[in-house]
């Protein structure tokens, strides 16, 4: 899994984090044609994104710029962070490209909202 | 009410990604900005709508809820919060003035916490591999005028620099390359992003393998025999028809993105990198330069290594500066637990650290200084809103080649909003007499 900046990420911040844009633009994983079709995902169906760090459910679409079977992508924000590993190897920087990661279908879970993405954070335990 | 003369305001430098682009067209009509020339998609959005979801008045949290209060009463609680803490992190600066990142480095001074800048989680190990390197840089009017051979190295500017490729490389006119097919653009990338499709040649390497291409290529511009057939995916003859490509340039340029510092080998791809165009100037003429991401990242670094000798994650818990990235980084600082508040300013730490390090900033005490609600304002204990440098208020920031340029407010703020200076200055000035009690 890779992580970055899109310019639907950079456009829809400036929107407002909370607004619908930035959570269609930032709360999606791009996945090959190829490799949807293998998992039996369709586009804007819901997906569970799990790495030994967490899981995260996010919306699918098909890869929109670079399409390659086994790779994924992700843009830079809260949904991305939830399966980012902390550790920084002594270095300050985590790893937020280059990242194992399994794709499943979710389609009973749901996509959660900046709101709930932030009060996740804060339960306690 | 009488209208306010519409006017435009001309070479309007951009507060959006590092290149700030000095060549906005910005239309303002009663002290609103009407319309934007010449400004990319990002710009855009950020100009015509920077009055989008913003906060009009300071928050502070009274039993369990942010609630509307008076400016004087959120600089007294975060004076009375940073002052009572034990190791409290400073962090943001990337999108705010150089004279923020000076009163924040003060501030972080009389309060013995440890201040870093967004660095640490985008260049952070280019700065690493400069300490241990050095960079062979110049400035992007020199590469917009002289480079023939312009290479973008785990970099996606069409997303992140949207104008970067018209400006100052490929597609700019320079004095000595006004065309298109003057220049030679090489994108090096482990997939085919829309940069990619841009250039003359893309050239697809495994996720995680520059370090070992860098090194093949260092070894091919130093006339060594590769022995395997493929180096991250990378067909042998190609990397030797890419190393003679950068000797027999006269001018070459490669900007690298986050795809060498956030992947495995970090500073080690950077410090290879910048060995690489050092090799290669025994050759040619050839630069380097990391794509920064905030309109003042580069600033940040500026401002705090001449303030304290080090370019971020700085450490004054001590009553002197002490870098250790790894150690005295924010990511690190909060995973283990070290921090008991936190002072945000200009940036939204929740939507950029992994989870864990939210985690914890989400159990202490923070205060944000941002014009606009993020994902870290919902966990915050006080909540400052801002002007918004470049568009409400002026002040100086670095170009990601370190130019200075100086931006000027175009629009004022709303009534009662102070700036991230102003802010600041005055949660010092609580900071100062409480530290002074303490002392006597």
């Amino acid at each position: 899994m890779l992580s970055g900046r899109t310019l639907g990420q950079g456009r829809s911040k400036s929107l407002g984090k909370f607004s619908d844009d930035y959570l269609r633009n930032v709360a999606v994983c791009e996945l090959d044609p190829e490799d949807m079709k293998a998992l039996g995902i369709s586009p804007g169906q819901n997906v569970k994104v799990t790495t030994k760090t967490g899981s995260v459910v996010v919306r699918a679409a098909v890869a929109s710029q670079a399409s390659q079977r086994g790779i994924v992508f992700m843009p830079y924000g809260l949904w991305v962070n939830a399966v980012i590993p902390a550790e920084t190897y002594g270095t300050g920087m985590p790893s937020m490209k280059g990242i194992e990661a399994e794709i499943a279908p979710a389609p009973d879970e749901k996509l959660l909202d900046l709101e709930a993405m932030v009060e996740r954070l804060t339960r306690r335990g | 009410m009488i209208a306010l003369a519409k006017k435009v305001i001309s070479n309007v430098t951009c507060t959006f990604c590092g290149s700030t682009c000095d060549d906005l067209q910005v239309t303002v009509e009663d002290e609103k900005v009407l319309a934007v020339r010449s400004g990319c998609s990002s710009s855009l959005s950020k100009y015509l709508n920077y009055n989008a979801e913003r906060f009009l008045t300071p928050l502070v949290r009274k039993n369990g809820q942010l609630t509307e209060t008076s400016y004087e009463d959120a600089v007294r609680r975060s004076a009375e919060i940073l002052a009572n803490a034990r190791y409290p992190l400073l962090y943001g600066w990337s999108s705010t003035s150089n004279e923020a990142s000076r009163a924040g480095i003060e501030l972080a001074e009389w309060v013995g916490g440890v201040i870093d800048n967004t660095t640490t989680v985008c260049h952070g190990p280019t700065l690493l591999g400069v300490h241990d390197i050095g960079e062979v840089s110049g400035s992007l009017g020199e590469i917009e005028h002289r480079a023939d051979l312009v290479i973008y190295w785990g970099s996606n500017p069409v997303h992140s620099h949207p104008h970067h490729i018209m400006r100052y490389t490929a597609l700019s006119t320079g004095r000595f390359r006004p065309s298109r097919k003057d220049r030679k653009m090489i994108v090096i990338d482990v997939r085919k992003t829309d940069t990619a499709k841009l250039a003359d040649q893309f050239i697809q390497i495994t996720p995680n393998g520059d370090y070992e291409l860098m090194c093949a290529l260092r070894m091919a511009v130093r006339g060594d025999e590769l022995e395997q057939d493929a180096i991250s995916g990378v067909p042998a003859e190609v990397i030797e028809e890419l190393a003679e490509l950068m000797i027999s340039c006269q001018f070459g340029v490669i900007f690298f993105g986050l795809g060498l510092t956030m992947t495995e080998g970090r500073h080690r791809n950077v410090d290879v990198a910048l060995s690489l165009v050092r090799d290669l100037n025994a050759r040619t003429k050839f630069l380097i330069m990391p794509m920064r991401g905030h309109f003042n990242v580069a600033g940040a670094n500026e401002v705090s290594a001449w303030v304290t000798g080090y370019p971020y994650a700085v450490d004054l818990s001590q009553g002197y500066p002490r870098y250790n990235p790894g150690d005295t980084t924010a990511i690190d600082v909060l995973v283990r637990g070290d921090c008991d508040a936190a002072l945000v300013v200009a940036s939204d730490p929740v939507s950029n650290f992994p989870v864990e390090a939210s985690r914890r900033l989400a159990r202490i005490p923070v205060i944000t200084i941002d014009p606009h609600p993020s994902a870290t304002t919902p966990i915050a204990e006080v909540v400052f809103p801002t002007t918004i440098v470049g568009i409400e208020t002026g002040g100086c920031i670095h170009r990601m080649d370190g130019v200075a340029i100086m931006t000027k407010p175009l629009v004022p703020p709303p009534p009662g909003i102070h700036s991230d200076v102003e802010i600041l200055r005055d949660i010092l000035t609580h900071v100062k007499k409480s530290k002074m009690g303490q002392w006597t």
